[in-house]
Formats: structure tokens, C-alpha cells, sequence
């Protein structure tokens, strides 16, 4: 098992977000969560990677097997964890390049690797932006400043392949992108998927899952995986929305 | 988790702090403690000087005893008592100015700070001429004989004294006269050596000249002083780099640099600035105050100041163009980073009197800890000075919520045809930075500085090369252990 999550909860500030969350996910499995907003879809992507504001109040989450709440952010990442923002940030002055390569090193010397060379590392770069017909502009670009939100998305999904994660979080990665950009990035993500890595994909919309197809789809509501299903699940909340779920859950 | 790793950025900053901060065991001549008119002639006796800079000396002082220290700054200096600081200090082994008969204790501590003295290092190092002042005096010019074959003239002050006194005395104080302020008053009276630079017309300088200052001797204060002349149709790149050891009390360094820069030359000044801040507590540490001014007299003459400001516990300094020629231009590009208790009032006087003159002010202020960064920056339109330009541009970067930052802009325009420019700016390093770069693999510390380094780009491009690097990572050491 690559990632398990135990009776997971986290607050922010006072409030609980997060009211005990169980899952499980294999290598080659692609999970897809789904949830009206506010149900905590977001903060279960943070809490995984270890974002400061929230904390963990009850449960545990295991890793390839190794206790994940353990680790600071970095060694998250580096231990395969990646997440792909739904909103990156901005870092004004620090070119792409710059800053994959701290990262790309950063892994590579957790992983007891030489750092790579300066014409190793743009071969790769070029490698990985062809996968997601990222601009060489963007490349040379500082990160994410001045990126349209289509290119930001697009520029999460290259780092991923740069980065090459074992397990990969995409937070609503549709939102923002044109049906073309949409394809572009699913495609990017389904080249890097193996049978040995595992992904979860965050959306509202079954468009996303249209490329990026789920084996598993889950419904995140009020801080609780409330229900699960195959693809037909996704379908269903496509055309009927959340209140047969609620209907169901007594509400 | 988060507790856990800033705890280790603590234990890493306190464990890993100033590296320069070691104290070399060299024989040092001291005169005693305490300033006075005897101090001052034994100085000058001691440096067999002619009788014109005697006199220059005295008058200083006489005139340095009518002043109290100013107080303007944004800084809160503590009182210094001038009769408790020695005024020379010097290696004993001094004169011998051959390669090979330079004190070996002298050498290595060159050699820890990487700055080569040898000769035939030199050469396979490849493009530098250094001058080496220790304390007092400057120890060791290397590469004077390729120069020279140019007309380039580059040695210590105190030799410039001897072999050059007409020139000397040409443009010794023409640029910060010794009435200019308290602490320039105070350097004339008493300063000790530095180095002199004098390009010839029409000399391209082939390689950088650089002085690395070095104070060693405890409770002594380093008052050198610089002067460089660009004759017509000259270009020289000039570097300066300065460290001091770890000491509980507070050192004094009271410098002045002068340039003159003739018709259609063009110097490169650039300074990493790296005195020794005083420990997290706020003990010790170097007081870096500084005059640093350029005349540019001639037609389209140029000065381009760069400085990386990391060291010292307080920074007061200004370096400031007069751009008397016409279509004269002026360059100012700073990084002042403080840290913990550090204090730095720093910025630019751009002082337009040529017509079509121009100047460019770029200021990056970092600060963090509890530490206090100001710009002070005055742009001067003289009423004759017709379609003068300037830009300045003046940003403020915080890590943390402990630290200040603040501008001062002065603007005293007299001619309607000005244009001049002044954009502000102030921003945090923000939590959702440092964890997207986190969530990359890459650390706290390592995330610092890359954004810091971003930021500061502007100016850390208009560094020679080598330099560009040394300065980056001094970024990234000073400010470590700033996030928490």
C-alpha cells in the first residue's frame, strides 16, 4: 500500500476541518475525491503535505509504510509526494530554472544522487516541458509570475514531471484551464502515470476525469469520505449533483 | 513538524555563525590608546611623511575637536569614547615588500580568506591585483609590475606618499575635504594607509584591482582611506572586501574613499562589505562609517557603485556622486541585508551640476530579526543643470515581524527640466512561498535564499563574476535561521 489514512483529523485555527478521514490507495491506482466547496478537499491535500496553518488533532497516515505526519514538508516531497497547487504561488526574481534545479538537486542528493550538471539538467528540462508543450519562455520565466492560470496549471504539472513522485495530488487542476489546455495537462499526467505510482485527482467536474480517468471516486463531505464508488459515481454527481447524497446521509 | 525544523534552523545558525571570525597570532606594533596632537605626529613620523600632510593632519584634527558626533541617522549608536581606541596598529614585519619575505602568519591568514599573496598564485589565479591592509597598513600589493608596464599606478597609500606625492597632493581631499563631516575630519587626522589607483589617458585597466581589508589587532580602530583617479578616456573596475574577527567590543572604521573621474572615463566600484555584525545578542561588531564619494569632473564621465552590505554591526554610509561634467553618469546599486541587532542607515547623494547628466539608484533593503534597515537618498538638481534624469528605485524586503525597514528620499530640484523618478516598494517573504518551495523538496534555508537572491538580482548582476558568487552566498549565511 503506497498512502493509508487513518481517522485523519485537523483543524485550522479552532475550527475542525478535517472529522475523520479513511483511505487507502495502491500503487497504479488513480483516486478521484469530489465534494461540494468548503467540504475539505483542499485542506486534506495540505494536511497531507504538511502545510503550517493546519494542524492534526487525532489519527495517522502512513507513507510507503513510513509515518508521514513525522516529516517536515520538504522531506514529504522528497520522499515522492507531490502536490499540484490550485493556486501557485508567485516567487518574483527566482527563475524557473533556478528554482527546479534546487529541487530537482534537492531530490536527487535525499536520494544519495550526484547533483546534475548544468547541460544534464536542461536536457531534462526539455525533456519533461515537451511532455506538457510547455513555452521555452515560460522556462526562463520567473516562477509562476506573470503566468497566465492556464500556464500556471500547466507549469504545476511540468514540476511534476520533473520531480517524478510516487504519489502525486492534483487540487482542482481543471479550474481555469480551456478545454485544449485540459487535455494538454491530462495527457502530461497520464504520460507520467505507472503502475507504480498512484494519484489522486481533486475536481468538481467530470470533464477532469474524462481524461484523467479514476479507478476509485470518492465524495468528501463535511470533512468525511461519505461515500464510494467507480466512475459511474462521478457521472451521477455530474447530473444529479450532492442533495441525493445528502438525502441520504439524513439531511 | 514545523516546530521541529525551525528549532534545527535555530541550532544551525547559532552553531555555524561568522566565518571570517578567527584572530590571527601576529607580532602587531601598538602605539597606546588615545587621540591627541603627539598621536598624531607620531603617526605621521612613523610613516616618514612629507610636511604638507602633517600639516593636513593637524588641521583636520584641530578642526575635528571644534565637532560633535552628528545624530541624525535612524541608528541608535551607543557613546564611543575616542580616547579608547588605538589609532595604529601595524604587522611588525611590514616593509619588506618582496614576495617570500612576507611573514608566513601573514600569508596564511590572506590565504584563509581566500585572497592569495603569493605572486605565482596570483598568476594562475588569473585576473586580480590585490592590495592587502591589515589593521593599519597595507602589507602586500600584488601584480604592480604587469600595471605599471601600462602607467597604471596601483600601491598603498603610504607609498603613493613617497613615489607619487604630486599626485598626491593633487587630489588628496579635493573630493571629501577634511571640513566635510565629523568622521572624514576624523580620518584625515589620523588615517593610516589604503590604496592609491591612478589610470593613465586613455588605459583600459586589464584586470579588476581589488584591496581587501582585514582588522586583527584588538581595540584598534581602521581608519584607511582610497583614492583613485581616472584620467581622460580611462576605465578601471575596482573592488573592495572587508572582514574582521569576532570580539565582544564594538570596532570602529571610519574609511574614506575618494574618486576623481576625468573626461570620458569610467570607474567600477564595488564593495562586499562583510565586517564582522556582532553576535545574535547584538555584542560587538564593527561600526562601518563610512565617506565614500565620487567626482565625476569630466564631459560623459561615469561611476557605477555596487554594494553588498551584509557585515557590520551599524552601517552609515553613503556613497554619493557629484556629476559636475556634463552628460556625466551616476550609478548606485546596494544590497544592505541586516540581521539580529544590526542597524544599517544607508543609501546615495546624487549631486547634478552638468547638464544631460544622469543617475540610476537602485536600493534592495533586507532585514530581519529584530534589525533596523533604512535607505537615505538625496537627488540634487543645481539651478544650471539643464535636462538632468534620475531614477530611483527603493525596495524593502521583511522576514519576520520583529525587523523595520524605511526610506528616506530627499529631492531638492532647481531646474524645471528634470525628470526625476522615485518607486517604492515593501514586501514580506510570505509563508505560502516558503511552502511551495517546501512542498518542491527544497528547505526553509535553501528557500530564503533563493528568494532572496531573486530579489537582489538586479544588483547582484552588476558584480564582477566572481564576486557575484561570494556575494550570493553571503545572502543566503547572513540570513540564516531569519525565518522562525
Amino acid at each position: 500500500m503506497l498512502l493509508e489514512i487513518k481517522n485523519l483529523h485537523a483543524n485550522i485555527g479552532d475550527k475542525e476541518i478535517l472529522k475523520g478521514i479513511n483511505l487507502s490507495i495502491n500503487e497504479g491506482e488513480i483516486h478521484a475525491i469530489m465534494g461540494p466547496n468548503g467540504s475539505g478537499k483542499s485542506t486534506l491535500s495540505a494536511v497531507l503535505t504538511g502545510h503550517p496553518a493546519y494542524t492534526v488533532t487525532e489519527g495517522e497516515v502512513f507513507f510507503k509504510g513510513k509515518n508521514l505526519l513525522e516529516m517536515s514538508p520538504e522531506i514529504r516531497s522528497r520522499e515522492g509526494l507531490f502536490l499540484s497547487f490550485q493556486y501557485p504561488v508567485e516567487i518574483p526574481g527566482v527563475s524557473m530554472v533556478n528554482f527546479m534545479r534546487a529541487a530537482v538537486n534537492e531530490h536527487r542528493s535525499y536520494r544519495g544522487e550526484k547533483a546534475l550538471n548544468a547541460s544534464e539538467f536542461l536536457k531534462l528540462m526539455r525533456e519533461k516541458r515537451a511532455l506538457v508543450e510547455m513555452d521555452n519562455k515560460l522556462a526562463n520565466r520567473s516562477v509562476n509570475e506573470g503566468f497566465s492560470g492556464g500556464e500556471k496549471k500547466r507549469n504545476e504539472i511540468f514540476q511534476m514531471a520533473m520531480l517524478d513522485p510516487v504519489l502525486s495530488i492534483l487540487d482542482e487542476t481543471d479550474s481555469g484551464l480551456d478545454i485544449d489546455a485540459l487535455r494538454v495537462v491530462a495527457e502530461g499526467v497520464n504520460k507520467i502515470h505507472t503502475p507504480q505510482k498512484a494519484c489522486v485527482v481533486i475536481t468538481h467536474y467530470q470533464r477532469l476525469l474524462d481524461y484523467i480517468r479514476p479507478d476509485i471516486v470518492h465524495v468528501l463531505y463535511q470533512g468525511r469520505i461519505v461515500k464510494t464508488g467507480d466512475f459511474s459515481l462521478a457521472t451521477r454527481l455530474e447530473k444529479d449533483g450532492y442533495d441525493w447524497i445528502k438525502q441520504e446521509l439524513g439531511e | 513538524m514545523k516546530q521541529s525544523s525551525e528549532k534545527h534552523i535555530i541550532e544551525e545558525v547559532t552553531a555555524g555563525e561568522y566565518k571570517y571570525g578567527f584572530v590571527s597570532d601576529i607580532e602587531t606594533e601598538v602605539i597606546p590608546k588615545g587621540l591627541n596632537e603627539e598621536v598624531i605626529r607620531l603617526i605621521s613620523a612613523k610613516k616618514q611623511e612629507p610636511g604638507w600632510l602633517l600639516d593636513f593632519r593637524l588641521k583636520a584634527f584641530r578642526y575635528w575637536q571644534t565637532l560633535t558626533m552628528p545624530r541624525w541617522a535612524h541608528l541608535d549608536i551607543p557613546e564611543i569614547d575616542f580616547q579608547d581606541i588605538v589609532y595604529y596598529a601595524a604587522p611588525r614585519k611590514e616593509h619588506p615588500r618582496q614576495a617570500g619575505e612576507l611573514d608566513p602568519d601573514l600569508v596564511k591568514t590572506f590565504d584563509r580568506l581566500g585572497i592569495p599573496l603569493q605572486e605565482r598564485e596570483m598568476l594562475a589565479g588569473g585576473g586580480t591585483a590585490v592590495d592587502a591592509v591589515m589593521d593599519s597598513v597595507s602589507v602586500k600589493t600584488t601584480q604592480q609590475e604587469a600595471l605599471s608596464k601600462l602607467g597604471i599606478i596601483f600601491c598603498s597609500m603610504s607609498e603613493a606618499v613617497r613615489e607619487h606625492p604630486d599626485l598626491v597632493k593633487q587630489y588628496l581631499g579635493s573630493v571629501v575635504p577634511y571640513r566635510d563631516n565629523f568622521f572624514a575630519a576624523l580620518n584625515c587626522a589620523v588615517f593610516s594607509d589604503g590604496s592609491f589607483v591612478y589610470i593613465p589617458k586613455g588605459v583600459r585597466c586589464p584586470m579588476e584591482l581589488s584591496t581587501y581589508f582585514r582588522i586583527n589587532a584588538l581595540n584598534t580602530g581602521q581608519f584607511e582611506r582610497t583614492l583613485i583617479v581616472a584620467d581622460d578616456d580611462s576605465y578601471v573596475s575596482y573592488l573592495e572586501g572587508c572582514t574582521a574577527p569576532i570580539r565582544d567590543n564594538s570596532q570602529l572604521h571610519a574609511a574614506i574613499v575618494e574618486i576623481v573621474v576625468h573626461d570620458r572615463a569610467e570607474v567600477k566600484y564595488s564593495t562586499v562589505q562583510n565586517w564582522y555584525p556582532g553576535d545574535k545578542n547584538g555584542r560587538g561588531g564593527i561600526y562601518n562609517f563610512v565617506t565614500k564619494r565620487c567626482l565625476c569632473k569630466g564631459v560623459a564621465s561615469k561611476i557605477s557603485w555596487t554594494q553588498v552590505e551584509t557585515g557590520s554591526a551599524i552601517t552609515w554610509k553613503y556613497p554619493s556622486c557629484v556629476l559636475a561634467g556634463d552628460r556625466s553618469v551616476g550609478e548606485f546599486y546596494s544590497v544592505a541585508v541586516t540581521n539580529n541587532h544590526q542597524q544599517a542607515d544607508t543609501g546615495t547623494k546624487m549631486i547634478h551640476l552638468g547638464s544631460d547628466s544622469r543617475s540610476t539608484i537602485v536600493s534592495k533593503g533586507i532585514s530581519a530579526g529584530k534589525s533596523q534597515n533604512s535607505y537615505r537618498g538625496l537627488v540634487r538638481v543645481a539651478p544650471g543643470a539643464a535636462r538632468v534624469r534620475n531614477h530611483s528605485q527603493c525596495d524593502s524586503l521583511l522576514l519576520g515581524d520583529r525587523c523595520g525597514a524605511h526610506t528616506f528620499p530627499y529631492m531638492d530640484i532647481n531646474n524645471e527640466t528634470a525628470v526625476v523618478e522615485h518607486e517604492a516598494t515593501t514586501s514580506k517573504i510570505n509563508e505560502e512561498q516558503l511552502f511551495y518551495c517546501n512542498q518542491r523538496g527544497i528547505s526553509t534555508e535553501e528557500a530564503v535564499g533563493l528568494i532572496v537572491n531573486g530579489y537582489a538580482k538586479e544588483v547582484l548582476n552588476k558584480l564582477p563574476m566572481e564576486f557575484a558568487v561570494e556575494a550570493q552566498k553571503l545572502l543566503q549565511v547572513s540570513l540564516e535561521g531569519s525565518i522562525g
